[in-house]
This record gives C-alpha cells, sequence and structure tokens, in this order.
C-alpha cells in the first residue's frame, strides 16, 4: 500500500514550528517510515510546481503553521487545501494569528513607515518602500501584496484541525499524526489538545488559595516569583484561568506567566476578553467596598498594555480581529 | 437617518426598575435605547459587550446599583472594574471609550435614567456609527 501524502508549509511564523516537527527527535523517524513528505519548503527541495502537478485531495493531511499576512501566502494555502484530503492549522500563528497578529495595531501602511523610515537603525535616505511592481531596465518585478490585517488560517481556507501552541509541544503533535494514521480523529473542527483549562493541570493551581485578590500587579521582570506560588497570588498576571491545558505548564515551570497561546478553551469566544474579565474580577476584590473609584483605577492602571497583554496570541481570532484605524 | 443602536445591560434590580420608572413617567428617553435586562451589573462580561459592539450597536450602556446597593452585594464593584479595563484595551483598539458607560441608577431614580440614556443617545450622536472591519 502506497504510504499516505504529507506536507508542511509554513506563513507568517518565525521557525519554531519547523523545529517542533524536528524535536520530535527519533520519533520522527516513525512518522518519515509511515508516510511520504511531498513537500516541505525548509527542509526539502520540492517546489511549488510537485504540489500543483499532483491531484486534487492526492496528499492526505497538509500540516500548515503561520498567519496569513501576504498574498502569496493565501495563493500556496489556497493550492495546499485543494491538494489535501485534511489541512491542519499548526501553531499559534495559524491557529489565532499569534505573534505576527499583533501586527493588527497597525496597517501596511504604518507598518512600511515604521520599518523602512523611521526605525532609527534604517538608512533609507530615498525613502523608499516596497512596491508590488517596480520597473527596471530588465522589466517589471512584481511582490505579492502585504495586507493591512494579519489572518488566521481558517478565515482564509476551510481548515480541519487544529494544533494549538506557541510552538505545538511533541506529545501532542505524536497524537495528531498518530489519530490520523489511525483514522481515529474527533469530529471535524476539534482542536487536538484538552478541554481543560491550564490552570486545571498546573501544579500551582493546588496551592492557589480559594479567594484570590490581587493587590498590587507586578510585571515578570519586576521580581523572582516564588516556584511554589500561583502567580496570581504574587500580582503577577497569568492567563491560565482562560487558556487550554497540553502545553505541559511550558512557561509555567520555567517560572513564567502563561501568555495564552493555547488558546481559549472551547466556550470561550473571545479570549482576551475572556482573559481581561478573569483578571478585572479578583483585582483588589479583598478591598473593594472600601476603595473608591479612583483607588480601583489607579490599580487597573497598573496593566500598561492590556490589549496586547489579554490578546497577545489571539487578535486576528478576536470578535474585533484588528485595531480600528483612525 | 438611522439613529445608532444602543444595547443597555440594565441591573433587575434597580435600575431596570428606574428604566420603569422613567417608562410610567412617561419621561422622554430615546427609542435606540435597547434595553436588555439582566440580574446584576456583575454579569455583563466584557464578552458580551465587545459582540454588542460586533453585531452593530454603536454604544453599549451598563446600568447597575449605586455602590454599596447591589443585590449581590458586590456585582456592581466588578463591573466598575471590568469595565474600566475594557475601556482601556478597546480604546488601544481604535473603539472610543465614550462608547462604552457604565453607570449607577437606582430603583427609583426615573429621571437619572432618562438623563444618562439621553447623554449616550447624544454622545453617539456625536461619535457616528462603530464601522469594524
Ligand atoms: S493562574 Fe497560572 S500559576 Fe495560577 S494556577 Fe493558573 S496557570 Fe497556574
Ligand atoms: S504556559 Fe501558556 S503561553 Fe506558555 S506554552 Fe503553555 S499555553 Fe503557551
Ligand atoms: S443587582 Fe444591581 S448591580 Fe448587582
Amino acid at each position: 500500500m502506497a504510504k499516505p501524502k504529507v506536507a508542511f508549509y509554513w506563513n507568517a511564523s518565525c521557525g519554531g514550528c519547523e523545529e517542533a516537527v524536528i524535536d520530535l527527535n527519533e520519533d520522527i523517524l516513525k512518522v518519515v517510515e509511515a508516510v511520504d513528505i511531498v513537500f516541505w519548503p525548509v527542509a526539502l527541495d520540492f517546489k511549488k510546481k510537485d504540489v500543483e502537478a499532483m491531484g486534487d485531495g492526492e496528499i492526505a493531511v497538509s500540516f500548515i503553521n503561520g498567519a496569513i499576512r501576504t498574498e502569496e501566502q493565501e495563493e500556496m494555502v489556497k493550492l495546499l487545501r485543494k491538494k489535501s484530503g485534511l489541512i491542519v492549522a499548526f501553531g499559534s500563528c495559524s491557529h489565532l494569528g499569534g505573534i505576527p497578529g499583533l501586527a493588527n495595531f497597525w496597517d501596511r501602511e504604518t507598518i512600511f513607515t515604521r520599518v523602512y523610515k523611521t526605525v532609527p537603525s534604517t538608512a533609507n535616505p530615498n525613502g523608499i518602500v516596497p512596491q508590488q511592481k517596480t520597473n527596471v531596465p530588465e522589466g517589471e518585478l512584481t511582490l505579492p501584496e502585504f495586507y493591512d490585517t494579519v489572518k488566521t488560517l481558517d478565515q482564509t481556507i476551510d481548515v480541519d484541525y487544529y494544533l494549538p501552541g506557541c510552538a505545538p509541544p511533541p506529545d501532542l503533535i505524536m497524537n495528531a499524526v498518530t489519530a490520523i494514521l489511525e483514522g481515529k480523529l474527533p469530529e471535524k473542527g476539534a482542536v487536538l489538545a484538552p478541554e481543560k483549562s491550564l490552570c486545571d493541570t498546573c501544579p500551582r493551581g493546588e496551592k492557589k488559595p480559594e479567594k484570590l485578590s490581587i493587590k498590587e500587579i507586578k510585571r515578570p521582570y519586576e521580581i523572582i516569583p516564588d516556584p511554589e506560588k500561583c502567580f496570581l497570588e504574587e500580582g503577577i498576571i497569568c492567563l491560565g484561568p482562560v487558556t487550554r491545558s497540553g502545553c505541559g505548564e511550558r512557561c509555567i515551570n520555567a517560572n513564567m506567566p502563561c501568555r495564552g497561546c493555547f488558546g481559549p478553551t472551547k466556550e470561550v469566544i473571545d479570549q482576551g476578553a475572556k482573559g481581561l474579565s478573569a483578571i478585572a474580577s479578583i483585582l483588589g476584590v479583598e478591598d473593594e467596598e472600601k476603595m473608591t473609584e479612583e483607588d480601583t483605577k489607579k490599580l487597573i492602571d497598573q496593566i500598561v498594555d492590556p490589549a496586547g497583554l489579554f490578546y497577545m496570541y489571539s487578535l486576528p481570532s478576536s470578535l474585533l480581529k484588528r485595531k480600528r484605524m483612525a | 437617518m438611522n439613529e445608532p443602536t444602543i444595547v443597555s445591560f440594565l441591573c433587575n434590580w434597580c435600575s431596570y426598575e428606574g428604566a420603569d420608572k422613567a417608562g410610567g413617567a412617561r419621561l422622554n428617553y430615546p427609542a435606540n435605547i435597547r434595553i436588555v435586562r439582566v440580574m446584576c451589573s456583575g454579569r455583563v462580561d466584557p464578552e458580551l459587550v465587545i459582540q454588542a459592539l460586533k453585531e452593530g450597536a454603536s454604544g453599549v450602556l451598563i446600568l447597575g446599583c449605586h455602590p454599596g446597593d447591589c443585590h449581590y452585594k458586590k456585582g456592581n464593584y466588578k463591573a466598575l472594574r471590568r469595565a474600566y479595563l475594557l475601556k482601556k484595551t478597546l480604546k488601544q483598539l481604535g473603539i472610543e471609550e465614550e462608547r462604552v458607560r457604565l453607570d449607577w441608577v437606582a430603583a427609583g431614580e426615573g429621571e437619572r435614567f432618562a438623563e444618562i440614556a439621553n447623554e449616550m443617545a447624544e454622545t453617539m450622536k456625536n461619535l457616528g456609527p462603530l464601522e469594524l472591519s
């Protein structure tokens, strides 16, 4: 029997998701034994035309990482959609928009101006910014369009499954690959990770006091957190309450609070809104009756960049999707 | 011209009664205030507010009992913190803070309700509809 064909592709991402595949270590040999990798730009020398030459649905599954920011990325994922039986959105950027999705606080013009003109380390006396078409003596050069808004993969093509995380951890990748090979997949649209929240599985969760109240907000660099205590107890904002479990508590174990890369649990529509709601609920609860409105606002103002914090990984997938430009 | 819609979450115990008083006393308040009765202002999750804006509301009004008077004791303190943090967040996302307003209206304050509703309608008229991409 012919081995199932598998493709990997990347869009607006950092390369960490490619690394995550390599991090399967010797397990990758099992994968390679069971499947035929037919396209993987970071590692193998197949070209777009090779994909184009394949029949529709010929690739069993494409694992696509990265958010969609350019016309080229859109074109490639549409091609892969056509040629693949299953599409798995691989990693936070593809699933939620991820860190590249923070660009939705700006648009093309403001990004180009910053990057090509006003950044102190940029020397660009003629103020040249990328153009989609440039005429040179040899003819016309073209570049793909750079969109104003970063999108998630499922805002661009139909997605069958999601592997969350920045980057997805090896055990979840292997579980997904095994489920696909054995045909034991859950219903379409599922996130291939546990349904619990991170607090439910966090080792610090048990020690969390029943009633949390934050008196003063601390940023991670300001204190060395007690590795035994829940971050919230120490005044450090942790998004564990509104984040899906499954990462292996990676940040927590490195004594850093969760920033939500696994995305929300099932019932949450907007991770950022839920996060800010959860945190606002416990700010100063202990003294809430004694605090004046001014005291309350002062405490909340200690969160310097709420939109960037609560939507760190999920802005493009949120209800508002991006900043509304004036 | 279409008047901008204002979705208003009113707590059952004080503010909804207040709005009722306003209605009973035939006080004028704008028709584009769409009232949603909730048990407590502390029930109004920021997710609901953003959903209302997303689905076409120009503004969202949240009204609860005065501090100290919440039927559930502390729901309105929570509402205050959430609304303030939400407004800060929305501002960063290019949505004017005035589009979300939290205020207190007691059961007997029909006039106060009408006043706040009219002010909100006026503010929304000045800001115009909320166009989202
Ligand atoms: S808030 Fe963070 S540190 Fe506390 S239990 Fe949840 S995940 Fe763990
Ligand atoms: S702790 Fe949070 S941010 Fe860190 S890997 Fe896990 S889900 Fe992602
Ligand atoms: S019942 Fe009115 S604010 Fe809680």
